[in-house]
C-alpha cells in the first residue's frame, strides 16, 4: 500500500519533535537524551530543524517537460555533431561550445542492460514499494535509466526488451517517464 | 628526485564505528593528535592543512574551520574542505600531495572526518542517494548507494557466471582482517558466508552483508618534501606515484556495468609515471587497499586496476588469492566493509608498510 507522502512526513516529524519535548520535560530543561541500553553516549537533540526543498531551473529544457503532457520523452541533439544528449537533454553541446540542439523524441525500444531492486529506501521514497531501477540501451544507442514496471520481478532478466512510456507517478500524481516490458 | 613527498610517520587514525561519544572536532582531534605525536611534530610546523568530508548528515555544514579550531591548527591552510563523495578522503591526501610536491609548504596535513550517525538511517541514504544526478536520477527514480553498485553486480554477474557466493566470500575475507584491526567499526567480528547469503537485501542483489557500514571516524596523516622527509623519520613512505580520473555522474552514461572506467584510467595514469605496464599488476605490489564500499566494488578493483584481466576478478576471490599468502593481498585492515566507511574518512595502511 502506498501511504501518503504527508502523512509519513508527518509521522517522522512529529516523533522526532515529540522525542525532543519529551527530553526537555524530563531532564527539567535540557535537551540531552540519557545513555540506553545500547551503549549509545548521551546525545543534544537538535531543538533547531531543517527542512529542504530545492527550487531547480529548467527554463532552457521546457521543451522536455511539454513533451512529456503529449507522452513523449525528448533528448536534445546537438545540430554540429550529431551527439545526443540525454539525460539531461542538455541545452549546449561543450565539445562544439555551441548552443544549436535539435529536440528529438526517443524511440522508446530498449534493451535491458541491468537492474536492481531498492529495498532500503531513501526517507522520500520510503512511501512506496521496493521498486526496480533499471538501465537501457536504447535504439539511438544511448541509455536510459528508469523504474521498470513488471508484475513479477523474477522475470527480468539482462536483455529482455523494453518499451519507455510516460506515466503519472502516484501518489504524487506528476509525469514522468518508466520501463515496461516490451511484450506486454 | 626532486619534488618528493613522503608520509613522514604522521599517522593518526580514531576509532571507526558509532563514535555517538564524540562531535565532529573531538574525532579528528583523536587523529590528529595521533598523526603529530606519530611523526613528533607539533601544529607550527605544520604549513597547511586540508579537511576531506562530504557532510549533510552531520550538524556542522562547513567542517574545516571547525576542525582546524579544535585542533590548534588555524590559522595555516585556510581550513578548506575537500568534498569527492566516497573519496573525499583520498582528494585531500592528494591535495596535500600536490601543496608539498609543488613546493608551496614543506609539511602539510590531510585530514579526513565523518560524523554519519548524526542523522537517522533514511536521512543517510538519502543524502548518499543523492550522489550522483540528483535531478535525473534521485528525483525521479530513488537511487541509493547500494543501489548504484547493485546495477553493476547485477551486469557482472551476469556477464561472468559469478555468484552472490563468491561475492560474500569477499565480506569474509574483510571481516577477517578487520575482525583484527583494533580500530575497526567490526573489531573481533568474523562472518561466515551463509551469514553473509542469509542476511536481506539492501538493493537487489546486494545484501547487508555485502555492504559497508555507515560510519564515524576519522584519520590524518602529515606529508613532507624530500629534504624534511629524512630529517622527521628514518622511515618515510614515499609517495612514488598519483592518478586521478572521474566517470559522470548519471550512472545511464556509462558505456558497461563491469569495471569503473575511472578507476582504470587513474591506475593508468599511477602506473605510467612509475614505468608499470597495466596488466598483471599484481606481480609488482606486496599488498593493496582498495575501495570495497560494497564487495562488487572490491572485485572490479582487481580487474581495473590491471591486477588479473576483466572477468578473472571473481577467481581470485575463489581461489582466496587476495588474503595474505596470496597473489596480491588485498584490504588487510578490513577494508571499507569491516573497518567502516566513514564517506569523507581516510584509510591509513601505512602503518603497514612501514
Amino acid at each position: 500500500m502506498v501511504m501518503s507522502l504527508e502523512a509519513k512526513y508527518e509521522e517522522f516529524w512529529r516523533q522526532s519533535i515529540k522525542q525532543l519535548n519529551d527530553v526537555v520535560k524530563a531532564t527539567g530543561g535540557l535537551p540531552i537524551a540519557p545513555p540506553d541500553e545500547k551503549g549509545q553516549y548521551s546525545l543534544w537533540y537538535d531543538v533547531r530543524e531543517l527542512r529542504l526543498r530545492y527550487s531547480i531551473s529548467v527554463e532552457r529544457i521546457k521543451k522536455f517537460f511539454e513533451g512529456l503532457r503529449e507522452g513523449k520523452v525528448y533528448a536534445t541533439k546537438c545540430r554540429r555533431c550529431g551527439r545526443y544528449y540525454f539525460p539531461p537533454p542538455q541545452a549546449d553541446c561543450p565539445y562544439c561550445k555551441a548552443s544549436d540542439m535539435d529536440w528529438v523524441e526517443i524511440s522508446g525500444d530498449g534493451e535491458l542492460l541491468t537492474y536492481t531492486i531498492i529495498n532500503t529506501k531513501p526517507l522520500t521514497y520510503s512511501h512506496y514499494p521496493d521498486y526496480i531501477v533499471a538501465i537501457a540501451r536504447m535504439r539511438e544507442g544511448f541509455n536510459v535509466l528508469a523504474w521498470l514496471r513488471v508484475d513479477d520481478p523474477k522475470k527480468v532478466r539482462v536483455g529482455m526488451k523494453v518499451r519507455l512510456q510516460v506515466v503519472k507517478r502516484e501518489p504524487e500524481g506528476y509525469l514522468t517517464y518508466e520501463f515496461v516490458p516490451a511484450e506486454q | 628526485m626532486r619534488g618528493g613527498v613522503a608520509i613522514v610517520g604522521g599517522v593518526g587514525h580514531a576509532k571507526f564505528g558509532r563514535r555517538t561519544d564524540a562531535t565532529l572536532g573531538e574525532l579528528a582531534w583523536e587523529a590528529v593528535k595521533e598523526a603529530l605525536e606519530d611523526a613528533r611534530l607539533d601544529q607550527k610546523d605544520i604549513q597547511y592543512f586540508v579537511v576531506g568530508n562530504a557532510g549533510g548528515w552531520s550538524a556542522e555544514s562547513l567542517p574545516a574551520v571547525i576542525v582546524g579550531e579544535y585542533c590548534g591548527l588555524n590559522p595555516r591552510g585556510g581550513a578548506m574542505r575537500v568534498e569527492a563523495a566516497c573519496a573525499s578522503g583520498s582528494a585531500a591526501l592528494y591535495n596535500a600531495y600536490l601543496a608539498v610536491a609543488s613546493g608551496m609548504a614543506d609539511i602539510a596535513m590531510a585530514i579526513g572526518v565523518e560524523k554519519m550517525y548524526e542523522s537517522p538511517t533514511p536521512t543517510v541514504v538519502e543524502f548518499i542517494g543523492r550522489a550522483g544526478n540528483y535531478f535525473w536520477e534521485f528525483e525521479n527514480f530513488g537511487l541509493t548507494f547500494p543501489g548504484y553498485y547493485a546495477l553493476y553486480m547485477t551486469a557482472y554477474m551476469n556477464r561472468f557466471g559469478a555468484t552472490e557466493e563468491d561475492f560474500c566470500k569477499v565480506a569474509v575475507k574483510n571481516h577477517y582482517y578487520g575482525s583484527m584491526n583494533p580500530k575497526a567499526q567490526f573489531y573481533g567480528l568474523r562472518i561466515t558466508v551463509d551469514q553473509c547469503l542469509k542476511s536481506r537485501y539492501v538493493a537487489w542483489p546486494i545484501k547487508l552483508y555485502d555492504s559497508s557500514p555507515i560510519t564515524d571516524g576519522a584519520a590524518a596523516v602529515i606529508l613532507a618534501s624530500e629534504e624534511l622527509a629524512r630529517k622527521i623519520t628514518d622511515t618515510p613512505v614515499w609517495i612514488r606515484s598519483v592518478g586521478v580520473a572521474t566517470g559522470t555522474a548519471n550512472l545511464s552514461k556509462r558505456p558497461d556495468f563491469i569495471g569503473l572506467d575511472a578507476a582504470y584510467q587513474a591506475a593508468e595514469q599511477a602506473f605510467k609515471r612509475v614505468g608499470i605496464e597495466h596488466r598483471d599488476t599484481w606481480k609488482y605490489f606486496d599488498v593493496a587497499d582498495v575501495h570495497d564500499c560494497f564487495t562488487i566494488a572490491e572485485v572490479m578493483a582487481y580487474e581495473d586496476l590491471g591486477f588479473v584481466e576483466r572477468g578473472m576478478g571473481i577467481q581470485l576471490v575463489r581461489s582466496e588469492q587476495t588474503y595474505k599468502g596470496g597473489l596480491i593481498p588485498v584490504n588487510l585492515d578490513g577494508g571499507l566493509k569491516a573497518k567502516g566507511h566513514p564517506i569523507g574518512g581516510l584509510r591509513a595502511l601505512v602503518w603497514l608498510l612501514r
